[in-house]
């Protein structure tokens, strides 16, 4: 099975997310980035069906952030190409139309990779605009299912998909190739690769260049504003030492009476 | 068949494990009985030698107890034939690991993951390195953002920066350097870590990155000598970073505060009146035979009261934290073993001690958690030897709590 | 449909209508007070009709109850839509932030060349413009928005809206299916519940949750040392399920369950959107965690910022 993935990089919880100057972005010099979780999830996906049934897998990602190590990452762990696509903008990341566009085009140009299936992320925490996976079901002309927790693949061009349901209940979907999926979680967890073999991938690796032409990029949506909430007005926060907060803890939870 | 010559575990041990060692294994079991939990692991070292030579290489690397070796060097210590067992052939064996594909566990991966990504292995922001120094009331020099000549780069590693019970004796330690005088700077926001946990975990790529960064951070900086409070990341300085062409001058701060022990002395004022036992971390203990500068310290305090565990020295039992055992408790249990730290707080106690001595930055959270386990919370205090100095000069943080 | 309605995208799942869906209702219809317009559901399935009086807070219910609508596929669920939607209006489409709302929503309003918002959690009209609050970056980070193009495609956050008290006029067209169904490329086979036998964290009176501030498997011990002397059970969100750390039972939110217990302790749980719409109704909620910052303070009545590892020890023993 010959299979795209779509990795795109996302700001960095752990750091402190700073609004640029025009007060309606994310500061783009202070944003540290990593791969969008669900996305190194497609990956992962991507890798076990190519392990169990043989074919290709295509990496794709706009040039965007610092894509170059979530890139080396992909090739270490066993992705066969990679395609990255030029992008011009530094301060501000492609929208999720905008993105699904070049995304599009890049993988339906990849001629000899004929992609069957394309697995994405079925979400990122940044995406305002839009959704990116199902957007690039459009946009490919394809169908598309989300909020998938593992593909098992299936006999000659299709899939087993399994999409999550509130109360962890899952649907058994059959998909019938070609297909966008979304992946929410992979059947297992992304695999470690060690730093070595990711500089060694520094060092061998080559990326292929796939340009596509300018996307629309007026969505009818105008950011005011972009700012941190308010520090909670909610909880009542407690203080002191270790003992002092559990003793004030537990005589909260009598009062409510959850304990005697 | 494959003969001795072409085996891939023969091949593998020829390559990595600086040649003829490993060969010369006699089997003589002394590593294994030595081993802490050599009784929990279903290869204790011995065993990783006897099955690799017998071509089953595949075994051992896809094996629970691969990950089980806390790095406490009793087997490197013992070995008659002096086989570098804890910081080559455990290491080479679990890099071997992930380079064929084998996962190691899931909070060792994530370590891994946040030393990579965010130079420290608790996964905390970069530019939070210093804010164990925000109420801090003696002057910080941080070079990286004053480069000045220092006498001592004190390099303060991720626990000391990070880890809220470490912050304070971090503290103590600026406040002791500047009681002596000593011209000292850090790194501010550029420090990263020094890598030795975990090369000693495998991550051989990951250990040569951080060489080679720390290498030309280093280099941009004046300093007489690197001085540093985590006992793990001396062993790296000193015994593995010049294999990479990084050498620098470096000491632990025990041996560095003994060789100053006549300026230090008098300022050591107050008594502290305590029993105290050390405990003798593996690192500056069996690897480097600093024994007798941290007990100086400690006698040279008034009111200290100095009493031996049965093992002490190149003896003492390991705290079970050292090369990723930090992060591996769980899968240690979850197969056997137990948390030698339990042990060793016991261990403590039956010599009358009230309060253990430690000079490693992974011991005092360890320990502490098991004085709660063994029932000896408030009987046994835990404190890094910095923090009775401190005490002892009236500086000192954690009593004034 | 006129351009000044607002249609929801009402969801069944298991048989009872998403609590979701009356949220969105009630969201529908203060915006339709400002629009003038009408608020219609749209309730597509099978077997779903006998729903369709519920969703009284609505002015019309459309109700498509065919076979081929049985179990949710994006193709059939997003043609009917579309259809439906036609060549005028509405203003706005709520869909929620949901499991089929993520999938119908956005290719909808692709179909529309309607600008779709994802993550909204406030939403107003002033005169012709929408203004629109969204939550993104696990909730660190507010935007926003306004929207003038119509229609618009908004993916609501579960506990953006509060059901309506107020009624519609609540009028239900039963229809036939506006375009032709054939099964498409994506097919349900089967759904796939919990294996029965584990806790029903629905059930519990205490819950003490877990989120990787947890960091090892080890720990939890700790935790789950807490919920024993309470009389509890331990829970968690979904970044420990993932692990495997716990069964899917105990996972608490958008893909788990949805708890009201008497008592909720989050432990280490940054307070994600997702994770929140499962626990926010809780009757009493302590949160603890080392970020100041964490959005779980927003929905906590009690917080600790500190070490779990410290702090929960402490209250186990405080209170036995």
């Amino acid at each position: 099975m010959n299979i795209a993935v779509v990795v795109r990089q996302v700001p960095d919880l752990v750091e402190p997310l700073e609004i640029d100057a025009s007060g309606t972005a994310l500061d783009m010099d202070e944003v540290e980035f990593l791969i969008n979780e669900t996305d190194d999830h497609a990956l992962e996906q991507a890798l076990l069906l190519k392990e169990s049934g043989g074919g290709s897998v295509t990496v794709v990602a706009i040039d965007f952030g610092e894509v170059d190590d979530v890139l080396y990452t992909a090739a270490a762990k066993g992705a066969d190409r990679i395609v990255k696509i030029p992008y011009d903008d530094e301060d501000c990341p492609p929208r999720p139309t905008e993105a699904a566009a070049m995304i599009a085009e890049a993988v339906k140009d990849i001629k000899d990779i004929d992609a069957e299936l394309v697995l994405v992320g079925s979400s990122a925490h940044d995406e305002l605009e839009g959704v990116l996976a199902p957007l690039l079901a459009i946009k490919l002309e394809l169908p598309y299912l989300g909020v998938i927790r593992g593909v098992k693949p299936g006999e000659g061009g299709q899939v087993t998909a399994f999409k999550e349901f509130p109360g962890a209940a899952m649907a058994q979907m059959n998909v019938k190739l070609p297909a966008v999926l979304g992946i929410l979680a992979a059947d297992q967890p992304p695999r470690y690769v060690p730093v070595s073999r990711i500089r060694a991938a520094m060092k061998s690796t080559e990326f292929e260049e796939k340009e596509t032409a300018a996307a629309e990029t007026e969505t009818g949506v105008t950011v005011l504003r972009m700012y941190h909430p308010e520090p909670s007005e909610r909880a009542e926060m407690l203080t002191g030492s270790e003992d002092d907060v559990a003793a004030r803890l537990a005589e909260i939870l009598k009062e409510k009476g959850v304990i005697q | 068949m494959t003969t001795l010559q072409t085996d891939p575990g023969m091949e593998f041990l020829a390559q990595r494990v600086d040649g003829d060692p490993a060969f010369g294994c006699i089997q003589c079991g002394t590593c294994a009985a030595s081993c802490p939990l050599g009784a929990a692991m279903e290869y204790p070292p011995r065993q990783l030698i006897l099955q690799a030579r017998s071509g089953n290489l595949d075994k051992i690397l896809s094996s629970a107890s691969l990950w089980m070796c806390v790095g406490c060097h009793t087997c490197s210590s013992r070995c008659p034939r002096g086989i570098e067992l804890a910081d080559d052939l455990w290491p080479a064996l679990r890099d071997r690991a992930m380079q064929e594909g084998i996962q190691p566990p899931a909070e060792l991966q994530e370590t891994f993951q946040n030393i990579f990504k965010y130079g420290n292995s608790l996964g905390e922001s970069a530019r939070k390195r210093l804010d164990w120094a925000k109420e801090l009331d003696v002057p910080l020099r941080d070079l990286s953002k004053e480069p000045t000549a220092v006498e001592v780069l004190w390099l303060v590693c991720d626990y000391p920066s990070y880890y809220p019970r470490n912050q304070v004796v971090t503290r103590d330690f600026a406040r002791v350097l500047t009681a002596l005088g000593v011209r000292w700077g850090v790194l501010g926001n550029k420090e990263k870590a020094v890598g030795d946990c975990d090369r000693l975990y495998g991550e051989e790529g990951l250990f040569e990155m951080l060489v080679e960064n720390n290498k030309k951070l280093f280099d941009k900086y004046q300093f007489e000598k690197i001085v540093t409070l985590d006992a793990h990341s001396y062993r790296a300085l000193e015994h593995f970073y010049p294999r990479y062409g990084a050498e620098y001058p470096v000491e632990h701060y025990t041996s560095y505060l003994a060789d100053r022990l006549d300026l230090l002395k008098p300022l050591l004022t107050k008594p502290v009146k305590a029993t105290v036992t050390y405990h003798d971390n593996c690192c500056i203990g069996r690897r480097a035979d600093i024994f007798d500068q941290p007990r100086m310290l400690l006698e040279a305090i008034p009111g200290v009261k100095l009493v031996e565990m049965a093992r002490n020295r190149e003896n003492a039992l390991c705290c079970g934290g050292g090369g990723g055992g930090m992060w591996l408790d769980g899968h240690i249990v979850e197969h056997g073993g137990q948390r030698l730290s339990d042990q060793r707080v016991r261990q403590a106690a039956e010599v009358g001690a009230e309060v253990l001595a430690v000079s490693c930055p992974l011991e005092l959270s360890r320990f502490e958690d098991s004085t709660k386990v063994a029932g000896l919370e408030n009987k046994l205090l835990v404190r890094d030897i910095i923090e009775l100095l401190a005490e002892s000069m009236d500086l000192g943080e954690k009593e004034k709590q | 449909m006129s351009a000044q309605d607002i249609l929801v995208l009402a969801e069944v799942n298991q048989d009872a209508v998403a609590d979701i869906t009356f949220e969105l209702l009630g969201g529908a219809r203060q915006l339709a007070g400002a629009t003038g317009g009408q608020v219609v559901a749209v309730l597509l399935g099978h077997g779903v009709a006998k729903h369709a009086e519920t969703l009284s807070a609505a002015d019309r219910i459309i109700v498509i109850d065919q076979e081929q609508l049985a179990a949710f596929s994006p193709t059939p669920y997003l043609a009917v839509l579309e259809s439906l939607v036609g060549s005028e209006g509405p203003r706005v489409v709520l869909a929620g932030s949901t499991t089929i709302g993520l999938d119908v929503a956005p290719m909808l309003g692709a179909k529309l060349n309607a600008p779709v918002v994802n993550a909204c959690q406030q939403v107003a009209v002033e005169g012709d413009v929408l203004k629109i609050t969204a939550a993104i970056c696990g909730g660190k980070v507010l935007a926003d928005l306004e929207v003038s193009a119509s229609p618009a495609v908004l993916l609501m956050l579960p506990g953006s809206f509060r059901p309506s008290e107020d009624k519609g006029a609540a009028t239900v067209e039963t229809l036939p299916s506006p375009v032709e169904l054939q099964p498409g490329a994506v097919t349900f086979e089967k759904m796939i519940l919990p294996a029965a036998g584990d806790v029903d964290i629905t059930q519990q009176d205490v819950l003490v949750a877990v989120g990787r501030g947890i960091q090892q498997e080890d720990n939890m011990e700790v935790a789950e040392e807490l919920a024993e002397s309470l009389g509890g059970e331990l829970a968690a969100s979904r970044p420990i399920i993932d692990q495997g750390w716990l069964p899917t039972t105990r996972q608490v939110g958008k893909s788990g369950m949805v708890v009201k217990p008497k008592c909720f302790i989050a432990l280490g749980v940054s307070g994600a959107p997702e994770h929140v719409e499962g626990m926010k109704d809780s009757e009493l909620i302590i949160a603890v965690n080392t970020d100041p910052g964490a959005p779980i303070f927003d929905v906590a009545d009690y917080g600790v910022v500190a070490d779990l590892l410290d702090v929960v020890p402490a209250l186990t023993e405080a209170i036995k």
